[in-house]
Formats: structure tokens, C-alpha cells, sequence
């Protein structure tokens, strides 16, 4: 059975569907934007951290420079000291045991993917034009399933590279400056000298034109003969994890764990993480703004009604309504306007995210990077009936406390 | 026959501190009886209202006991107290309080169904009868704003007498009426008193209302002066 307080409330708001209707529709803008921002949010961050991952794994582990120790004062009493310039010493790069440490790494609970990398420094030649840029050594398969290069593709295919051990995937701005074509010979200068003829068998295009005019990808044998090493030298040692957002921590395990240093994909593109930071801290003050806007709309009219309404609360109280009674009452009233405006609200943001999803951008974003996001919409309805409850409890605790007598007696 | 007290008070006191201290009660020791139509009259401030709202337990401000059936009221909670209210007091006002949203049938069960004892189908049936008793049954599905001032007093009667309350407290309930009204609402509250057995409390500063009661009593600068005033 319907209790008696329901009723009464029901009845309040029925009677004035309009004044409802009104504090609902505050509630349904201030929900329909924080939903429809915090979804624009998340999806452009979520667009922006993929195409960091585009270029930076979540776990980079390399050997950093080492500078030179100067000579300490010999301590045995002779003043003879010998000076220098700190440098940095010019030890190679590679890590020591690759495959062990992969092993290991691999072990690593959260760990979804590792796989070995050789990084080097070039010059693209063709004819008299050179231009210098950098290669990446890898087995392009695992670099695929961490970078998802094939979505970048332009002209060729990946699986070309594979069975072409001379084989090299170029940047399309390099395939510009070099009027380089499919199957074109290309003649690569490491930056120890040594000369390579290669073969381009593809050619991408990144969202970044620093990156296609100067990077390239080959086989990791390739990347090997261009530093004059052996099939052991390997100079990086790619990380993803599970969770991207553990990797400063994650960094600081496998930094242990090898001995090398482990950058985290934060602290190499910090720019984008503060811009991030940024953004979700700006969207999420006006969100909030407006919630509170909408939270105002019910608390306003709940205090009108309430204040309206002085003689009917003193007569329920009267016959025997006690103040939770009364607060009862009241708070259900603004809930159910609140419950209005939210799922009116739910529906207005489906609608502006789905046309939104739909407005194309361009550039390899394509379509505005906005989708339905269930833990927003969550967090949305539970912050609209938060604020809901909270305007509603203010005014119906002063309803509660109406006292009859001062009614009567007036 | 042996009367059977309903509401008693031992040495009931109140002070109001707003603009100076001021003593609005002393010293009040009665009993109401059941099946007693009582009027309490005094001039305007003698504290005659003062004291119906302390007898009606929405006043907990005072010094002195209050005893309803016998049960002490004094000292108890306030949602004790509203439960108490709901179940043996009726009310009825100068204005007639009613709920404007509601119908008139809806108004009169609102306490019954604040009580919940009855089944909703039950209590219509009552609020029916006693619309019935009081004659505004016809008007019983009309929002109460569109009653005539005596209809509207006598839903509130109706309203008032729906739990079966042992006591029915008036604060001047034929004040805002004509002679013809007030007339019909005096003969209610005699049938009541008579046939139902409820005790009726009534201020009321209408003599000729109150010599038509059973008992008067009578207050002056915050005493009883008189116990049985007869006219």
C-alpha cells in the first residue's frame, strides 16, 4: 500500500506540474551537461592518450647516458691529482642480455606486452637530397600490436617487411622530401657510417608530421648491421602494462627489476598529461557549476512551496504527522522532481553525444572523439540525486520545524 | 453515574519570555470528563488558548503535568507526542485547515490513514458516514477550496473525528461562522458529545455558545476563576 506521506507528496507535485516540471528541467541540464562534458572529456583524453601510444609505450627501459667520474685526490698523501671534464662516457647503448631481461619482464604480472627494440639515428639518401631521422629496429609484428602502425599505413603492408630482411617503412613526409615511391631503393648512412641499401616496402602517416618526416621502421636484423652489432644488441625494451595509469609506478618495479633505467609514458610526455589534468579539471568545475545551478532551481522552489505550505504542515502536524514525517514528505518531493530531471537528462545527453559522435573533424581523429560512457553516466545520476537530496534536505528540515501553534494562533 | 476523567492537569504553568517574562499560566488544575462538552471562555488574554495548546500536547513548554486517559504526557517525545495527537485528539479551528489540493473525502481521511489501523476501502467508508452525520457528504469529491465556510468547518469536523479520538479541542471554531452555521456546528458538537461519548474541549469567547455547553470554564490573567460558570 501506498503510505500516506507518498501520497501527499505525489499530490503537491501533481498540483503544480508546472513549478515540477520547472525544478526537473534545472535538474535535467545541469545532469545533460555534466554527462555530455565529462564524456567530451573523457573521450578526447582517451583520443589523446592513444595517440601517445601511437609513438610511446607505457614503459620504456634503456640505458641512460653515463657521465665520466672525475679522478678523486689521491688520498695516500703525494698531491698528485688528475682532472677532467666530466662527459658523457661513450659506452654503447645496448642492454646486457636482452633476452633474459624480456624474460623476466614478461613474468611481471600486468604485463601484456614487452618486446626489444634497437633505436638509431640515420640519414635517408636518395640521389644528392639526405635527410637524417631516426629508425626503429623491431619485429614489426610485436611493434604492431603496441602501436598499432597498420592503422597508420598509407601505401603497402606490414607483412611485406617480414619477408624483406633489407626491407624499410617510411614516414610519408620522408616519401615526399625524397620522392620516394613503393619498392624505391633508398641508401641509409647510420650515424656510425655505415651505408645500407634498403628497400621501401611501405609508407605511414601519423597525426604528426615531425615523426613522418623523419622516422622509419625496419627489421630489427637491419637496425643491428646499421650500428655495426650483432643480433645481441638491443638498445630499448618496450613495456605495455594493463593499466596505462599505473606506469610511473609499474616504471619504478622494472627499473628494480633490470637495473636499467624504466621511463613511464607520463614523465616522456608530460605536456600531455598536465593538458589532460587541465582539461578535466576545467570541464569538471563548470560541470559542477551547473549541477549547483540546478541544485539552487530545486532548493528555491522546495523553500517556496515549503514556505507556501505553512499552514498545511501545521495541520498534518497537528493530526499527528511527527517532523520526519514532514521531512519525508518534502524530500520525496524533490527527489521525484530530481529522478525527472535526471532520466530527462540521461535522455538529452544520449541525444548531444550521439550527434556530436557524428560530427566529423578530420585529420586521422575523424569522427569527434565523444562516446557513450557508462561510469560518467553512473557518476552523473548519482551526483544529480546527491544534489537533489541535499536541496531537498535544507528546506524540508525547516518545514520540519514549523511549529503548529504559531500557525493556529495567528 | 460515575464520570470517567479523560484529561487531567496538576498545576500547569507557562511563561512567555517575548517582550518580557511573562506569566500566561498559573497554577491550572481541572478535569474533562468523558462524554463532556467543555468550554473554556476568558477575555482576550486571559490565556485560554494558551492553555488548549498545551492541553493539546503540541505546546511542550510548561511547567506541570498533563494526564490524557491516564497516561502522563509530560516529558514524553515529540514524535511520542504526534502519535498521541493522531490517535486521541481531534482538532478544530477558527479556519478550517483543510488541505487546498485535496477533495474533501481525501482531507477527512488523512489522519486515519496517517494511523494506519484501518484499511484505506475502511476508512472511506467511515470518512463517508460522517460526512454523512455532518451533511456534506455530497460535496465529499469537491477540492475543499470550493466549500462554503460552513461546509469547509464542517469537514473539518468530519477530519477531526475520524480516528475516534477520546477528545475533540476547538480553538474558537465557530468564530468565523454566521448564526446559522454556528448553530448547526454547536448542534454537531452536542450530538457528538451525547451520542458518540467524546469529550469536547472548546475555547470559545461566544457566550451564548458557551452557555449551551455542559461546563464552562473560566479564565482570567492566566487562572481558573471559575470552575462551572453559570450564566
Amino acid at each position: 500500500m501506498r503510505s500516506v506521506n507518498t501520497e501527499i507528496a505525489l499530490t503537491h507535485l501533481l498540483s503544480r506540474k508546472r513549478q515540477t516540471l520547472v525544478a526537473a528541467l534545472g535538474v535535467t541540464i545541469g545532469i545533460a551537461m555534466y554527462i555530455f562534458m565529462n564524456s567530451l572529456v573523457m573521450g578526447s583524453n582517451r583520443y589523446q592518450d592513444n595517440a601517445v601510444f601511437k609513438t610511446t609505450p607505457h614503459i620504456r627501459i634503456y640505458k641512460e647516458d653515463e657521465m665520466s667520474k672525475p679522478l678523486r685526490a689521491d688520498s695516500s698523501g703525494n698531491n698528485k691529482t688528475v682532472i677532467i671534464n666530466p662527459k658523457i662516457s661513450n659506452i654503447t647503448k645496448n642492454l646486457v642480455n636482452p633476452l633474459k631481461l624480456l624474460e623476466d619482464i614478461k613474468k611481471q604480472k600486468d604485463v601484456t606486452s614487452a618486446a626489444l627494440f634497437v633505436n638509431a639515428n640515420l640519414f635517408y639518401n636518395n640521389g644528392k637530397s639526405q635527410l637524417d631521422g631516426n629508425a626503429l629496429g623491431m619485429n614489426i609484428m610485436e611493434g604492431n600490436a603496441m602501436f598499432d602502425i597498420q592503422s597508420t599505413m598509407v601505401d603497402g603492408e606490414l607483412k611485406i617487411l617480414l619477408n624483406t630482411p633489407n626491407g624499410i617503412i617510411i614516414g610519408a613526409g620522408i616519401a615526399d622530401k625524397l620522392s620516394l615511391k613503393m619498392y624505391d631503393n633508398v641508401s641509409i648512412i647510420s650515424s656510425i657510417g655505415v651505408i645500407k641499401l634498403m628497400k621501401v616496402v611501405g609508407i605511414f602517416k601519423s597525426s604528426n608530421t615531425f615523426t613522418d618526416k623523419s622516422k622509419s621502421y625496419m627489421n630489427l636484423a637491419a637496425a643491428q648491421q646499421l650500428q655495426g652489432k650483432g643480433p645481441n644488441y638491443v638498445t630499448d625494451i618496450y613495456v605495455d602494462i594493463k593499466d596505462p595509469e599505473q606506469a610511473s609506478k609499474f616504471a619504478i618495479l622494472l627499473h628494480e627489476l633490470t637495473g636499467y633505467t624504466a621511463e613511464d609514458w607520463q614523465s616522456a610526455n608530460e605536456l600531455f598529461v598536465a593538458g589532460k589534468k587541465i582539461r578535466t579539471i576545467m570541464f569538471g568545475c563548470i560541470s559542477w557549476a551547473i549541477l549547483l545551478v540546478a541544485g539552487f532551481g530545486i532548493y528555491n522552489i522546495m523553500n517556496m512551496t515549503i514556505a507556501q505550505k505553512l499552514n498545511d504542515i501545521a495541520i498534518l502536524k497537528a493530526t499527528g504527522f511527527s517532523g520526519s514525517d514532514v521531512v519525508k514528505i518534502f524530500i520525496l518531493e524533490s527527489l521525484i522532481m530530481g529522478i525527472l530531471g535526471t532520466c530527462i537528462g540521461l535522455v538529452f545527453s544520449s541525444i548531444s553525444i550521439n550527434l556530436l559522435s557524428h560530427v566529423y573533424i578530420g585529420a586521422d581523429i575523424g569522427y569527434f572523439p565523444i562516446q557513450f560512457e557508462p561510469l560518467v553516466t553512473f557518476q552523473g545520476i548519482c551526483v544529480g540525486m546527491m544534489v537533489t537530496l541535499f536541496a531537498g534536505y535544507i528546506p524540508a528540515r525547516k518545514a520540519a520545524k514549523v511549529d503548529p501553534i504559531e500557525i493556529f494562533r495567528k | 453515574m460515575k464520570k470517567n476523567s479523560v484529561l487531567r492537569t496538576s498545576g500547569i504553568g507557562k511563561y512567555f519570555y517575548d517582550p518580557v517574562k511573562f506569566k500566561a499560566l498559573d497554577d491550572i488544575t481541572f478535569e474533562a470528563y468523558q462524554g463532556e462538552f467543555l468550554t473554556l471562555i476568558g477575555k482576550s488574554g486571559s490565556g485560554k488558548s494558551t492553555l488548549l495548546y498545551v492541553l493539546s500536547t503540541m505546546d511542550t513548554e510548561y511547567e506541570g503535568d498533563l494526564f490524557i486517559d491516564g497516561e502522563k504526557i509530560t516529558g514524553q517525545t515529540l514524535d511520542k507526542l504526534a502519535a498521541i495527537r493522531n490517535k486521541n485528539i481531534g482538532f478544530v479551528f477558527q479556519f478550517h485547515y483543510l488541505l487546498p489540493e485535496f477533495s474533501c473525502l481525501k482531507n477527512i481521511m488523512i489522519p486515519a490513514l496517517k494511523l494506519g489501523k484501518y484499511s484505506s476501502k475502511e476508512i472511506e467508508e467511515q470518512a463517508y458516514k460522517s460526512m454523512e452525520v455532518l451533511g456534506v457528504q455530497d460535496q465529499a469529491l469537491k477540492p475543499a477550496a470550493k466549500l462554503s465556510g460552513g461546509q469547509q468547518q464542517r469537514v473539518a469536523i468530519a477530519r477531526a473525528m475520524i480516528n475516534n479520538p477520546k477528545i475533540i479541542m476547538c480553538d474558537e471554531p465557530t468564530g468565523n461562522l454566521d448564526s446559522k452555521n454556528t448553530q448547526i456546528v454547536f448542534d454537531i458538537f452536542q450530538r457528538i458529545s451525547k451520542e458518540f461519548g467524546q469529550t469536547i474541549i472548546a475555547v470559545t469567547h461566544d457566550n451564548d455558545f458557551a452557555k449551551a455547553s455542559d461546563r464552562t470554564i473560566e479564565l482570567a490573567d492566566g487562572k481558573i476563576i471559575n470552575h462551572d460558570l453559570k450564566f
